[in-house]
């Protein structure tokens, strides 16, 4: 029902998922810069609030717990000025798919709500922004893109992640039905409902729930991608090691210390998992302007990343770069390659299996070493105890709807416990299987009674 | 030869519930009303249970009482036994229902049109309707001709009434009262949908055949609560009800017999309703059942008949006193009358507007079991909607449209011409999303202020009103600045209500939030208590305990006005928008909802539709603003 309210704030990611270096965030609507200022905090400490429109600035985007999530730069659009008409934020950060993930979750948890199919361009029409034969076309993209819809979800009708939310579903109605059939026929013989009862199956709903909302970034990591960064110093094979996984050349691979200057990006499949690798310069310091900017962009790179595939040379020693290195590693989840592993070993290995909880000798040159990498990535992105059977959930609206879900099951939960009346323990429960029905696309109003009738024999 | 009997601004098929309220707001609102009952000893009837209200029952008839009908009033006045319902379940769900006697409730009814100005009551079958210049021309059995700018129709169960108990079947209204026979017809040629519906009820019994000895006592409340706003006490309960269940052998009977109910031999065409199950539907559906609850409620103070309420059947006579006789204190009943099941002409209600008027037939109306409705108290509604938005068509004044969020009437109303009926529509607690702001406690505060705006609630009661406002917003703050010390006292209370102790003063207002706590059990504590109508305190009292409820439900009802703020035209055919999907645009035909909100509650009318029609509806807006 919420789906077409059209006053409430509305954001998306308005870039192609995963590609470039540069991920836009769009949040459109009257609490747009209220939302804006909530996840981001400029360097210079001023308000977007107190911007004017078309105005840009530098700051960082934090999470509703306070972490930063990425540095941004936030635009800002004052109505009636913008695309859709309306106030508009436009949050630009650092690409990728797990991070701007991340923005956009951020977004959200300050109170935007998902874009649906066309939305910023039906709002542009409703504004008055583009004309009515253009907006025909919006008309072709919003029936185009429910069709698409009707057929995925008639494609998910047998899903895994379907069944599940049906078994939640269908014992949440079970328990609404029951308590309605109770209060609105007080005098008919039906079981009198308990707390416990409640609790039984809200516990189990939230189990449930929970373990959707667990599996969510393991399993974004099979179908989006983990944002990778190859690491170490000039020369001990990044280059190689990135094309070993990619499967051709990318990068250029030359003897001289410093060939790769930038970060490089390539998308690539480890066993089940999709790595966003970057490959980045050597973290040394150099007097080399250009190879400066590249090694700062690398620490960057590092900080924000999922994974770390941090590479050391089998036949030398850690110097400090490598040691660097290592303290960097310790608050990332690391996987320590050593490469050259085919020549005599000179590196402390010991210490860096102090350091690091993963590490696979390689010999990048040769091809050796890809079968371990593998298990290691699907070990740490979580995919090694994913349980394709217990089912993804495969995007940001849906992960939403089951975490208001939950929330609206808490509720009831935490309602019963201070011993508030039924009535009010229904609504939350109500509101839980209405978030459940959206995501399946179902309507709500005539569930609960029609169970009413089928479970009760109710009436005079 | 048929002769012109006179010219009415308002006309009311049928003096039931629905027609009766009808009348009564077409009368007081200045309209020359006429109703026709076919027959004078059946007005105000009540021919299943000997009750008014129960569960969102009981929210209609207090709904109807803030807006000034009539039902609740009558209901007080001729009360036996007043219970609320779902104590300790929340306020959302408490429901009144009273026992009353049935024929001083009819009595009282006839009584009050008959001295009601502007309203003529005639006894007259009416056989046939015709649409003339301005209105409609009604002709009764006896050939009167009546010419009326609007007509309502409230024919319940009468029109194409037919009964039937076991192989037997005849054409009948209730309670045996013969049936409109000719209207049906009329209505059909003039284009109304008309389909068949079927009810039922239960037995009455002989009270001195019953043996009362082992059979659970149920009584009223003390002191009992009224239904209306206006009434200030009932006195005494004057009756008891009794409990019994039936048993194994009573299941052998209708098993052994299931192949005599017309149901089952498929000679009822018409839909029966789920809730009001017969005796014999319950056996079929849940056959693991081992028995089944039955209420043995009076008829009245000056009958001996008795009221088998959950034992409705369409079984032979003598297959129900076989039954009826498996039951304990039954054992030797005499049935004075069978139960029967009947079924009746109606309408399908999605031909209807949310005003009851007809969207194709311009001055009709339609109110009650007609509508496809159950149950008194639901006709009670829709006959007041109907009746005042026919005088307001005929004075001029725009048409009042009663929604989800104010009332269970318009809760009623909407889901009766937006979704339709599929069978008998009952109105139940869980029909309303906003259950826990339209309760059974503020109906005044939701309706009075639309009730006087309407002109059915006098100045008198309205100053009233607002001066209990006023009272409750003087008790709030009262209970805001006032701070309770942490005495022995105070403790003593909590700890016995298991709540914590306090260690400073606490505002009051904070100690009723705990849901734990009341204002009956703090009453030795809060010393400066004023003297006031207790349903102020209970309406307080809830306010401040669901507060966070309450103003989550009232944020779902903004955003629903503001879709219902957008208007949809009524003569638009929706094929021509592209985009919609083929469903959307049958549906949307069909219903023709008067805003963006009501087309949102349509089955078949997805998200996606909405959005189509949202950009539609803004371009043809904008090209009308010669934009």
């Amino acid at each position: 029902m919420s789906n077409f309210i059209s006053d409430k704030t509305i954001a998306a990611i308005s870039t192609a998922q995963g590609e470039g270096g540069i991920g836009v965030i769009r949040i459109s609507g009257e609490q747009a810069v209220a939302i804006g200022d909530k996840v981001f905090c400029g360097v210079n400490g001023k308000k977007l609030s107190s911007m004017k429109g078309y105005t840009a600035a530098f700051g960082k985007i934090v999470n509703q717990d306070n972490k930063e999530v990425d540095e941004a730069v936030a635009l800002v659009f004052k109505a009636p000025h913008s695309y859709t008409g309306e106030d508009v934020v436009e949050l630009s950060c650092h690409g990728g798919v797990f991070i701007t993930q991340q923005v956009l979750r951020a977004v959200f948890e300050a109170g935007a709500v998902p874009a649906q199919a066309g939305e910023f361009t039906k709002r542009a029409f409703l504004n008055g922004k583009i004309d009515l034969t253009e907006a025909e076309a919006v008309i072709d993209i919003i029936s185009a893109k429910s069709r698409i819809a009707a057929r995925a979800a008639l494609f998910v009708k047998d899903g895994v992640v379907r069944r599940k939310i049906d078994e939640i579903k269908e014992s949440l109605l079970s328990l609404t039905a029951h308590l309605s059939a109770w209060a609105d026929y007080p005098e008919e013989d039906i079981a009198e409902v308990s707390d416990d009862m409640i609790l039984d199956v809200c516990n189990n709903a939230q189990n449930q729930l929970q373990k959707l909302l667990d599996t969510y970034d393991s399993g974004q990591a099979v179908k989006q991608g983990i944002d990778t960064v190859i690491a170490g110093r000039p020369n001990v094979g990044k280059s190689t090691l990135m094309n070993l996984l990619a499967g051709c050349d990318k990068s250029i691979v030359t003897d001289i210390p410093g060939t790769t200057r930038d970060v490089v990006e390539d998308t690539v499949l480890v066993g089940d998992v999709i790595l966003k690798l970057s490959d980045t310069a050597g973290l040394h310091d150099t007097n080399d302007m250009v190879e400066k900017i590249g090694v700062d962009r690398a620490r960057k790179r590092l900080e924000q990343c999922r994974l770390l595939l941090a590479v050391f040379d089998n036949s030398s020693e850690l110097d400090d770069e490598d040691l660097n290195l290592l303290n960097l590693a310790s608050d990332i989840p690391t996987i320590a390659i050593i490469n050259k592993s085919d020549l005599p070993q000179k590196l402390d290995v010991e210490l860096i299996k102090s350091k690091v909880n993963k590490v696979i000798f390689t010999s990048a040159a040769n091809g050796e070493g890809k079968d371990e990498i593998t298990s290691a990535v699907a070990e740490i992105a979580g995919t090694s105890n994913l349980n394709p059977s217990d089912g993804i959930l495969s995007n940001e609206r849906q992960r939403i709807a089951v975490s208001n879900a939950l929330k609206s099951v808490d509720e009831a939960k935490s309602a019963v416990k201070c011993g508030l009346t039924y009535d009010a323990i229904t609504v939350s429960l109500e509101d839980a299987i209405s978030e459940l029905l959206e995501l399946t696309g179902e309507k709500t109003s005539d569930e609960v009674i029609d169970r009413v009738f089928h479970n009760f024999c109710v009436g005079k | 030869m048929e002769y012109f009997a006179g010219e009415f601004d308002v006309a009311v098929i049928g003096a039931g519930h629905a027609g009766i309220e009808a009348a009564l707001a077409s009368a007081r609102l200045g309209c020359k009303t006429v109703i026709f009952t076919i027959n004078m000893d059946a007005v105000g009837n009540c021919p299943c249970n000997p009750s008014i209200g129960g569960t969102a029952k009981g929210h209609l008839v207090r709904e109807i009482d803030a807006l000034g009908g009539e039902m609740g009033k009558t209901a007080d006045e001729c009360f036996l036994q007043s219970r609320m319902l779902n104590r300790g379940k929340g306020p959302a769900v408490h429901s009144l229902r009273a026992q009353i006697d049935r024929r001083k409730y009819s009595e009282t009814m006839k009584h009050k049109l008959e001295l009601q100005a502007n309203l003529e009551l005639h006894q007259a079958e009416i056989t046939d309707i015709r649409k003339i210049d301005g209105g409609y021309e009604l002709v009764t059995r006896m050939l009167a001709q009546y010419h009326c700018k609007t007509v309502i129709i409230a024919t319940g169960t009468y029109l194409g009434g037919r009964i039937f108990v076991g192989e037997v079947s005849y054409e009948s209204g209730p309670d045996g009262i013969f049936p409109a026979t000719e209207l049906g017809k009329s209505l059909k040629e003039l284009g109304l949908p008309l389909r068949r519906f079927k009810t039922g009820t239960p037995a009455r019994v002989l009270r001195s055949s019953i043996d009362f000895t082992d059979l659970e006592e149920q009584r009223g409340d003390e002191p009992p609560q009224p239904f209306s706003y206006e009434t200030e006490s009932l006195g005494e309960n004057k009756a008891v009800c009794h409990i019994s269940w039936t048993n194994e052998k009573t299941k052998q009977i209708i098993l052994d017999n299931i192949h005599r109910s017309p149901l089952y031999a498929g000679k009822i065409e018409g839909i029966g309703p789920r809730y009001c199950p017969s005796f014999e539907d319950k056996v079929m559906r849940f056959k693991d059942k081992p028995r089944h609850q039955l209420f043995i409620e009076p008829c009245g103070l000056n009958t001996e008949e008795m009221y088998m309420q959950g034992m409705s059947s369409s079984l032979p006579e003598e297959v129900q006193l076989k039954f009826y006789r498996t039951i304990k204190g039954l054992e030797h009943c005499v049935i004075m009358r069978p139960a029967y099941a009947i079924e009746y002409d109606c309408v399908d209600p999605l031909a209807m507007n949310p005003t009851l008027e007809y969207k194709e037939f311009d001055g009709l109306f339609g109110a009650g079991q007609f509508n496809g409705s159950s149950g008194y108290e639901e006709a009670a509604a829709q006959g007041l909607v109907a009746g005042i938005n026919a005088a307001l068509k005929v004075l001029g004044r725009e048409q009042v449209v009663f929604t989800r969020a104010n009332s269970y009437i318009g809760t009623l109303v909407d889901d009766l011409v937006t979704k339709g009926a599929n069978e008998p529509y009952r109105m139940m607690t869980s029909r309303s999303e906003y259950r826990l702001v339209l309760r059974q406690d503020n109906a005044d505060e939701r309706l009075t202020p639309l009730g006087h705006e309407i002109g059915l609630i006098s100045d008198e009661r309205y100053e009233r009103f607002l001066e209990k406002q006023e009272q409750k917003r003087q008790e709030i703050k009262r209970l805001k600045s006032t701070v309770i010390s942490p005495t022995d006292e105070v403790n003593r209370i909590l700890v016995s209500r298991e709540t914590s102790e306090i260690t400073m003063g606490v505002r009051l207002i904070e100690l009723l939030k705990r849901p734990q706590l009341d204002y009956e059990c703090l009453a030795p504590v809060d010393t400066g208590r004023p003297k006031l109508n207790p349903n102020i305190f209970e309406q307080v009292e809830i306010d401040i305990k669901y507060e966070g409820y309450i103003q989550k439900q009232l944020k779902q009802v903004e955003q629903m006005k503001k879709l219902e703020k957008k208007h949809l035209p009524n003569d638009f055919d929706y094929k021509n928008i592209k985009g919609l999907r083929l469903e959307a645009q049958e549906k949307l035909n069909k219903i023709k909802p008067l805003n963006i909100g009501q087309a949102s509650r349509i089955s078949g009318v997805s998200p996606a539709d909405i959005s189509v029609l949202l950009i539609w509806l803004s371009g043809i807006n904008r090209s009308s603003n010669g934009n």
